[in-house]
């Protein structure tokens, strides 16, 4: 009886859209996958060891790290006033924040550098202050941040749209001020979409290569010059040795945002069971 | 004591405007009215949570209109118990003191206090999510009364519950006013629950307050037509339950002795439908346990629907035709049909007729 009960179920629409979804699966599937298993884990290892693969390394991690934090401090903030206040051309400033997840990447690095390079305004005013933009840690930090941060306002905005304002009324008349009750009551409520919007924005910095590619190639880091992990692996790849030489640091990198995005699954279901 | 003065609240499609009130130290106060009426907007506005854009609001004696939320001492519980849902129960008691930064053996003695006035104390330990609606908004009841605020603003407080349950905490809403004292403003759409709990009610409709007074103001001398719309929705007494006998409780409502089910003792209200209520020329015979005998003293025409008053004279007086002070009014709902078969008049005699089990005791 079940069994037919399932076939009555599935008539001729479900069955060619099954087949579709199945070859999209395979489609998104299939390249990561393959590229995994066609190396060996020693051969994996050895390159991590190289100073040039594990610099650049360590110099994405830190450098969409340091995005995250910026966005964190900036991007929180502008989340919450977006989620609390309606004002004329708000839909439209929405709207503006996500410019940066649809525009050419390459475009995005070379707008930084109109506003960023030393020949103009804010270049100049950083260079002032001791901080070099082109072709330094900052400029990979600047370009992560600007492709990434639409990612953590958004998800922080959600965070704050679950939060019943009451509940903050209800603090503020049990004498709490608007900080205190930011502080206890809004953010610990919304730290879960906080946390898996930076998770998200980190992990689309780490993997950022058109904007970084623009402004920054070899960066100082640590006593080298490393690029950002993207960049090797397309340098890499434009080296004699073609594919086979970019596909152990392609699979590190394949590792790298998985595990991210493990971390970011697993709050964001807890996130829904409470 | 809270005194407000000419208030205006921009509501967006709609105004608050010229809100004058003035609540009395201790006064169970309620503001009844429709639903969309401005009611939660007026409470948030005393509270400071909602800009005001003309008026004064004065708390014993001190204007407090500009004042910031967190100095005002007021306390505030809504209809849906919001609850920090991050914290345990006894933390979102202690929220409070804490913010106050209170020492800690005070805060303890303090939220263990108010956990047994409002009858918690087996919960202090619990998460919010784990609660019935009752147990919530008793949490929410004494979180905000434990940082003794001057006024407690109650924002339908009881309409999410079922009846039953809605009873009981009407008993231990009253209860706790009668142990704490504070003065309190509670908002409501429903009249039972107004006649139930307030010293004095203000009715508000569509922005306005359109009348201040006692129950007894209303039945009596509505000011509106919306007052006495309120006011036909129910017919409401106070009574006293005097015997019971085979599962049927006598209440005595102004030398008028009817029968009803409950189990409530002493002094009690009673409300009866209009619509529940039989009018007949002469003595029905039915199942029915409360026959009167009475007098049309008032009728409104609604179109298709009269409303017939009849008075009714107390045991004591001998049964007169002319209406005396101090009868009972019962509002009956009729068909136009019936009204006009039944040949009604005012001074017309008529037997008012219902069942026990239409009265709702509370």
């Amino acid at each position: 009886m079940g069994k037919t009960d399932i076939r009555a179920k599935l008539d001729s629409m479900s069955i060619v859209f099954i087949a579709l979804g199945v070859l999209i699966l395979l489609f998104i599937f299939v390249p990561p996958l393959k590229t995994m298993f066609s190396s060996s884990p020693v051969t994996i290892w050895n390159t991590l060891l190289q100073t040039k693969v594990y610099s650049s390394i360590l110099l994405t991690i830190y450098a969409a790290l340091i995005a995250t934090l910026v966005g964190l401090l900036l991007g929180v903030p502008l989340a919450y006033i977006l989620s609390r206040h309606e004002f004329r051309g708000k839909r439209l400033l929405e709207g503006l924040i996500d410019v940066p997840i649809v525009m050419p990447h390459s475009a995005v690095g070379i707008a930084l550098l109109f506003v960023f390079g030393s020949r103009f305004l804010m270049g100049k005013f950083l260079n002032t202050i001791g901080i070099g933009f082109v072709d330094e840690v900052s400029a990979v930090v600047f370009a992560m941040m600007f492709v990434s941060v639409p990612f953590l306002i958004d998800s922080a905005k959600e965070g704050f749209n679950a939060v019943d304002v009451r509940l903050e009324k209800v603090a503020r008349t049990l004498g709490a001020s608007p900080w205190r009750s930011f502080v206890r009551i809004s953010l610990p409520l919304a730290w879960r979409s906080i946390f898996s919007g930076s998770v998200l924005m980190w992990a689309r910095g780490f993997s950022e290569f058109g904007a970084v590619y623009i402004v920054a190639g070899h960066v100082p880091f640590f006593g080298y010059h490393p690029v950002a992990a993207p960049i090797l692996v397309t340098e890499l790849f434009e080296s004699p040795g073609g594919l086979g030489a970019a596909q152990p640091v392609t699979v590190l990198l394949i590792l790298i945002c998985l595990v991210a995005f493990i971390v970011f699954r697993t709050v964001a279901s807890r996130g829904v069971k409470a | 004591m809270i005194k407000i003065e000419s208030l205006k609240v921009d509501l967006g499609s709609f105004l608050l405007r010229d809100i004058n009130l003035d609540i009395r130290s201790g006064e169970y106060f309620i503001i009844l009215g429709p639903t969309g009426a401005g009611k939660t907007v007026l409470l948030e506005a005393i509270a400071g949570l909602y800009p005001v854009l003309d008026g004064r609001i004065w708390i014993d004696g001190r204007e407090i209109t500009s004042q910031r939320v967190e100095k005002r001492g007021v306390g505030i519980v809504y209809q849906d118990q919001v609850l920090f849902p991050h914290l345990t129960v006894e933390d979102n008691v202690a929220f409070g003191l804490k913010i106050k930064k209170c020492p800690k053996g005070e805060i303890k003695a303090k939220v263990d206090t108010i956990a047994e006035i409002v009858g918690i104390p087996h919960l202090l330990k619990r998460r919010p999510d784990t609660l019935s609606g009752g147990e919530k908004q008793k949490v929410a009841l004494a979180r905000a009364l434990v940082i003794e605020p001057k006024v407690l603003l109650l924002d339908e407080p009881l309409s999410a519950m079922d009846p039953e349950m809605r009873e009981r905490m009407q008993g231990e809403l009253r209860e706790m006013h009668r142990r704490v004292k504070v003065t309190i403003i509670h908002v409501t759409h429903d009249f039972e629950e107004a006649v139930a709990l307030g010293h004095r009610v203000a009715v508000l409709n569509e922005g306005e307050i359109v009348q201040v007074g006692s129950l007894e103001d209303f039945l009596r001398h509505p000011s509106s037509e919306f007052v006495a719309r309120f006011a036909l929705s129910r017919n409401i007494f106070n009574g006293k339950v005097v015997g019971t006998e085979d599962g049927c409780t006598f209440v005595d409502i102004g030398g008028v002795r009817v029968m009803a089910i409950t189990e409530l003792k002493g002094e009690v209200h009673l409300s009866l439908r209009p619509e529940d209520i039989l009018i007949s020329k002469e003595p029905l015979q039915s199942t029915a346990r409360n026959s009167f005998h009475g007098a049309v003293s008032d009728i409104v025409d609604r179109g298709s629907i009269v409303y017939i008053t009849v008075s009714v004279p107390p045991d004591s007086s001998p049964a007169k035709s002319r209406i005396l002070p101090g009868e009972l009014d019962f509002v009956c709902l009729i068909t136009r049909r019936s009204f006009e078969e039944l040949k009604l008049r005012k001074g017309v005699r008529v037997w008012v007729t219902f069942k026990a089990s239409a009265i709702h005791v509370f």
